[in-house]
């Protein structure tokens, strides 16, 4: 049974976004408009989060993108009355948008605020309606929806390799946005698999002690790792200090 | 020990029947007016079934917000009725006679009110509706019991049904004193509603039984109901809200406000049905006295509220703490709910003089709804507002204008609700006055002889 993770290097993003097309594309994610963003209801299930470092004129850009955690111990899940947010035996928070009744309590209780709710229904312009992804339910106004690392890939891969009578091979399927990611910042695959791109990187990474997880501390188990950014000018001094 | 004036059987009868048969021009404008912003309150609701809930203010992260606001204040109103009837009833206070009615009708409809806010809030009421009131047990898929949300129905709902129970058992004297003195289908109902009521010795014994037992059962109920509703906040994770002190918070602060609520009844039930002989000065009194002690908790919890979350110096309670009590809009919030709970009202009900004044303590109990309506707000709004360190996501929250007519529309609710019901049922309960005034006794105190209750506190 894999256990399915994610590393992102945040020394290899450039914040480009193109996780956040990919996804929006992958997953019928509706059209953000302008006029939702002033709304603040942007639906994006991954973002790409925008901070500034330092003073003007030493000014940095700092990217960090924000999926679904897949939280071991979510939070999100104890809280629906009606089991629309579940745990599957392969580690993934799922949403079952038919039993969602919007209680939004699960965003309430998420802490990355990465559970978006259909304020309106969702619309698209003619032109796209026919490239909406025919494995991916379209949502309905008035459901929670999120990431849920493409389960419909895992799905399909994993009933190609039943047919096939094997095994799921190490990093058969990934997800839209490390498949986009121009500099394969984003990761996925089997965190269980010591062969997987993601316990190989997560194995490197631990010896340089750049592994992290955000809110680490509340003890929720996110499976989502991120990989600090390598500060040149900071490494450089203190190799001088040395 | 009251001073009260003596009343014959047939006086009482008739006087507090009097509501039922004719209509004041003050409650022709308590209809209409009510009925105006009742029906735009429907229209409000209705707007937000059509378009969803796309045209409330809420946005992410800030998913709740009035209506969850207006759902706990109606709530805690909805403490009025046991803490008046059955804890005043268990401890033999007198001066609860004439306010146990009203005060439970209130209950009731502020329930009834308050559960309407959690199932109108939610993305697909109609779903909600359809498939979770009754719980479709058929599809094998039972509700998750570990979230408040399915704890919180369930407390409410037995609530609801201990309070109806309860207003009901002390009706039934009445409805058979209306049936032998109406006609057409008032006489119909009521006779319905008598359920055979003779008032011999053996029917009055049960239900003064009934009365107790219920009294009895519901107090734990009273204890749970707003516990429960304050885990819907306490058990999740967001920082302030995630609180044990919260529990006993929030039932303080309800009886507070709705105790408070009771007085504002008590004053527009003496304008609005002349009942000068029966809500007199000395229940003003005596309630001011309660709520002295009532509010006086309440202020302690409030700080100790404020005093938990700063005594872990967890750097992300701080933090929201900080916010709400030193940054604007929260800072003058926060006077607010100290000035308009607190320390206006108290020190005015210190005064006898005030509190015999029954404008007074309408406009002070007026007041410590407003505060504690903000005090909900302050309780639950910021914690959202600022939810963890995604300050790329931290928003303000903006009611729209759908959202502020279902707050002022569920007030109308209640009020049009509360005199629906005094057109059809006796608003103050007719045989427990009587049976008051059997208590009463001729003391000769000094050198007068005064008519009062020797057993009362």
């Amino acid at each position: 049974m894999p256990r399915w993770g994610m590393v992102i290097d945040l020394d290899r993003c450039i914040g480009c976004g193109a996780c956040v097309v990919a996804c929006q594309a992958e997953n019928n994610v509706p059209i953000n408009t302008e006029d939702v963003y002033h709304q603040r209801r942007a639906i994006a299930w991954i973002r790409l989060e925008r901070y500034w470092e330092g003073e003007f004129p030493n000014v940095k850009a700092r990217y960090i993108p924000v999926p679904c955690m897949q939280c071991t111990n979510a939070p999100c899940e104890p809280v629906c009355p009606v089991y629309a947010t579940y745990h599957t035996t392969e580690g993934i928070n799922m949403q079952v948008y038919n039993r969602c009744i919007g209680t939004r309590y699960c965003s309430i209780n998420c802490h990355w605020h990465v559970r978006f709710f259909n304020f309106w229904e969702p619309k698209w312009p003619d032109s796209l309606k026919n490239q909406l992804n025919p494995d991916v339910t379209v949502r309905s106004r008035g459901v929670m929806e999120k990431c849920n690392f493409c389960v419909h890939r895992i799905v399909k891969a994993e009933q190609k390799a039943k047919v096939e009578g094997r095994a799921l091979r190490t990093d058969e399927v990934t997800t839209a946005c490390a498949q986009a990611c121009p500099t394969n910042a984003i990761v996925f695959g089997d965190l269980d698999d010591p062969n997987s791109a993601v316990s190989q990187l997560l194995a490197q990474a631990e010896r340089e002690h750049r592994v992290y997880r955000l809110l680490e501390d509340l003890g929720t188990e996110p499976n989502v790792y991120y990989l600090k950014k390598v500060d040149v000018e900071a490494t450089a001094t203190a190799a001088e200090a040395h | 020990m009251q001073e009260r004036h003596r009343l014959g059987e047939e006086e009482i009868t008739r006087e507090l029947l009097r509501p039922l048969v004719t209509t004041t021009p003050m409650m022709w404008v308590g209809f209409i007016g009510l009925g105006a912003v009742l029906a735009i309150f429907v229209f409000a609701v209705s707007w937000m079934f059509y378009w969803g809930l796309g045209v409330t203010g809420l946005q992410r992260p800030n998913m709740w917000g009035f209506m969850i606001v207006n759902f706990v204040f109606w709530i805690g109103i909805s403490h009025a009725g046991v803490m008046i009837s059955a804890i005043l009833r268990l401890t033999q206070a007198e001066w609860r006679r004439p306010v146990t009615r009203a005060a439970e009708v209130m209950t009731i409809f502020s329930l009834m009110t308050a559960m309407l806010h959690p199932v109108i809030h939610t993305g697909r009421p109609w779903r909600t509706l359809y498939w979770v009131f009754p719980y479709d047990f058929w599809r094998n898929l039972w509700p998750d019991v570990r979230g408040p949300l399915v704890w919180d129905p369930s407390a409410i709902l037995t609530y609801l049904t201990g309070s109806t129970l309860f207003l009901y058992t002390t009706m039934i004297p009445d409805m058979a004193l209306a049936r032998d003195r109406t006609t057409g289908w008032r006489k119909v109902l009521y006779t319905i509603l008598a359920l055979g009521w003779r008032g011999n010795e053996r029917q009055w014994k049960m239900q003064t039984i009934a009365g107790f037992l219920l009294s009895g059962l519901i107090l734990p109920v009273f204890v749970s109901v707003h516990s429960i509703v304050s885990w819907d906040f306490a058990v999740s994770l967001v920082p302030t809200w995630h609180a044990t002190v919260f529990a006993p918070y929030f039932v303080i602060g309800a009886i507070h406000s709705g105790v408070s609520a009771v007085v504002t009844l008590m004053a527009l039930m003496r304008w609005l049905f002349r009942f000068d002989h029966y809500i007199r000065l000395e229940h003003f009194d005596a309630i001011g006295r309660l709520l002295i002690a009532v509010g006086t908790g309440w202020l302690w919890f409030f700080l100790l509220d404020i005093f938990f979350a700063i005594y872990p110096q967890e750097a992300r309670e701080l933090e929201i703490m900080q916010f709400r009590l030193f940054q604007w809009p929260f800072n003058v919030l926060t006077a607010l709910i100290f000035i308009f709970g607190y320390f206006i009202p108290v020190p005015i009900w210190i005064f006898q003089r005030f509190r015999r004044n029954v404008k007074i303590m309408f406009w002070t109990s007026i007041l410590v709804n407003v505060g504690m309506w903000a005090e909900r707000y302050w309780l639950i709004k910021p914690g959202l507002m600022r939810k963890y360190e995604w300050t790329f996501d931290w928003n303000w929250y903006r009611p729209s204008i759908v959202e502020i007519s279902i707050v002022l529309g569920s007030f109308a609710l209640v009020g049009f609700l509360l005199l629906v019901f005094s057109k059809i049922f006796p608003p103050i309960s007719v045989w427990e006055e009587k049976e008051g005034q059997h208590f009463a006794q001729q003391l000769q105190v000094g050198k007068r002889v005064v008519n009062a209750i020797v057993r009362e506190f």
